[in-house]
């Protein structure tokens, strides 16, 4: 299932499941993570699942290169039916003030701002993996008539809850952070939440994701 | 709570609690943190006799200027710091790595770190300060941690929950080696470079630019040329892996990374070096050499022997 493993530096294992980007790899990706996740092994400190890469970090107090990658080459992986994934309603608000790219969006996709949000809402999205920032989601995938590149100069200051859209992908940003991605609207639910330590992120890798659009005076009116 | 706490009168540039990190989080978007130059952390805590987790202050460049009110407590700073204390009047210069009894009034002035980057403080006792994931590191940029994840301010006051007063003042011969090469391991992308590169990599010299902080060490030198792509499939980072982004400049992730990136991985620094890396002042040179990793593995493990050494003679 892993093409190949490698190391990361002295304290890290690369797992590489192969260089293209789809639900079937990243499954098995969030397959491998939640596995080992469970089985909670002594030395290993953290995992980061992405689109096809699972990267396992680990105390080379406790452990090393060879050990672990033993361990993920004998590992008994996780029945699919146990890997629990949530299906996912997030209101997005498209204001003109919260929308900010979409003049550029109309540009490079030729594409109206109607037809544009429509394609956008009209989709169920899969969360390959989160990060980056803080419980930020990277969901897929967009239409081939969706897609633009990210922004030449990046944003200094992306507002918080932006929902936005680059390349196969959209996003949402959880705090307020630098930025390239295209934004479309905003969102004002807390998808990140730092005082649920048990469970802070709202999206996980493997939920499906879809957007439902909310007048200016429902997002006003949502955290009341 | 105790009546014993410390005013802070200037807050210096980037004054923050840290401790060991939290870890088993970076799959939600949350990296490592804690004290960036883990052995200075380690032996701070030590000379004052605290668990060796406890919750330090860490400042770059210039520390804070702080007033002690309370019972009397012993205080130690370790890095390469230029500090005073200032006792009813009397002011002395301080040394690193020695502890000093302080007592209600006191004050302490961190002026500098001296061609470093960062230093500890030390109070012998726990700051009463709240953990966010089972620690109290803060991470300014996601505003995660103690203090709501922000820096030091200057008027705040910071409670001590207790303190332990140790009579001996205790001391060691420390000195923080300077290194002029960085061990580093081959990057997974590393043949995404052109041979010319590869051999600018590790044959030229880079000097550490003033666009660093806790999150990454921006490095300014001749181009590396990527012959492949200048960008992959954003995939997890973690601490030490250096990235070089299509203007050519290399980019090392520090302690507050972001946990995924999109640049290709020309090489990671060798876990040894990563303290001493993290000191490296704008302007410094840094030379890239390469080792493999069984003698990058064999180096950490005579670096961390000797870092239980320097605590257990303290």
């Amino acid at each position: 299932m892993i093409k190949n493993i490698s190391n990361l530096g002295d304290a890290a294992v690369y797992c590489d499941f192969g260089n293209e980007v789809n639900k079937t790899i990243n499954s098995k990706v969030i397959k491998y993570f939640k596995t080992i996740k469970k089985n909670n092994i002594e030395g290993i400190n953290n995992l980061t699942p992405s689109y096809n890469k699972l990267i396992i970090s680990f105390d080379l107090n406790k452990t090393s290169f060879k050990q672990v990658k033993n361990y993920i080459e004998n590992i008994d992986l996780e029945d699919s039916q146990n890997i629990n994934s949530k299906k996912l309603e997030i209101p997005i608000c498209c204001d003109e003030n919260f929308s900010m790219d979409i003049k550029r969006l109309e540009e490079i996709l030729k594409l109206s701002r109607e037809k544009i949000l429509e394609n956008f809402l009209n989709k169920e999205y899969f969360c390959y993996m989160t990060g980056f920032i803080a419980g930020m989601p990277f969901l897929g995938d967009l239409d081939e008539n969706m897609q633009a590149q990210r922004l030449e100069t990046p944003r200094v200051k992306v507002p918080k809850g932006s929902v936005a859209i680059t390349e196969q992908f959209a996003n949402i940003y959880t705090f307020e952070s630098p930025g390239g991605w295209n934004i479309l609207g905003n969102t004002p639910l807390d998808v990140f939440d730092s005082s649920k330590e048990d469970k802070p992120n709202l999206i996980n890798p493997g939920d499906t994701v879809i957007f439902k659009e909310i007048t200016i005076e429902q997002y006003k009116n949502f955290n009341e | 709570m105790s009546n014993n706490y410390i005013d802070i009168i200037r807050s210096g540039i980037n004054t923050t609690f840290q401790d060991k990190g939290r870890d088993h989080l970076y799959h939600i978007g949350i990296p490592f943190s804690g004290a960036m130059d883990n052995r200075n952390f380690l032996i701070a805590n030590k000379l004052v006799n605290n668990n060796l987790d406890s919750s330090v202050i860490e400042f770059a460049y210039q520390g804070p200027q702080i007033k002690y009110s309370g019972e009397k407590i012993n205080i130690a700073i370790t890095g390469d710091v230029i500090f005073t204390i200032k006792k009813k009047g009397t002011q002395i210069e301080g040394n690193c790595y020695k502890s000093y009894q302080i007592e209600n009034g006191d004050e302490i002035n961190i002026i500098s770190t001296n061609k470093s980057v960062y230093g500890y403080l030390a109070l012998g006792g726990e700051f009463d300060i709240k953990p966010q994931w089972n620690s109290c590191s803060i991470n300014t940029k996601a505003k995660i941690g103690s203090n709501d994840g922000k820096k030091l301010d200057i008027g705040q006051k910071i409670y001590l929950k207790k303190i332990n007063l140790n009579k001996d003042i205790k001391k060691t011969n420390y000195i923080n080696s300077k290194i002029e090469n960085i061990r580093v391991i081959k990057g997974t992308n590393f043949d995404y470079f052109s041979e010319e590169g590869k051999k600018i990599f590790y044959e030229k010299e880079f000097a550490v630019s003033k666009l660093s902080d806790r999150m990454g060490m921006r490095l300014e030198g001749p181009k590396i040329d990527n012959i492949v792509n200048t960008n992959i499939k954003s995939e997890g980072l973690i601490k030490g892996v250096i990235q070089v982004p299509a203007d050519g400049n290399p980019i090392i992730m520090l302690s507050d990374h972001g946990t995924i990136g999109g640049y290709p991985k020309i090489g990671v620094v060798a876990s040894v070096d990563y303290d001493r890396l993290v000191q490296m002042s704008p302007g410094t040179k840094i030379k890239f050499k390469e080792i493999n990793l069984s003698d990058a593995e064999t180096l950490f493990k005579l670096y961390e022997m000797e870092t239980q050494n320097l605590l257990s003679q303290i």
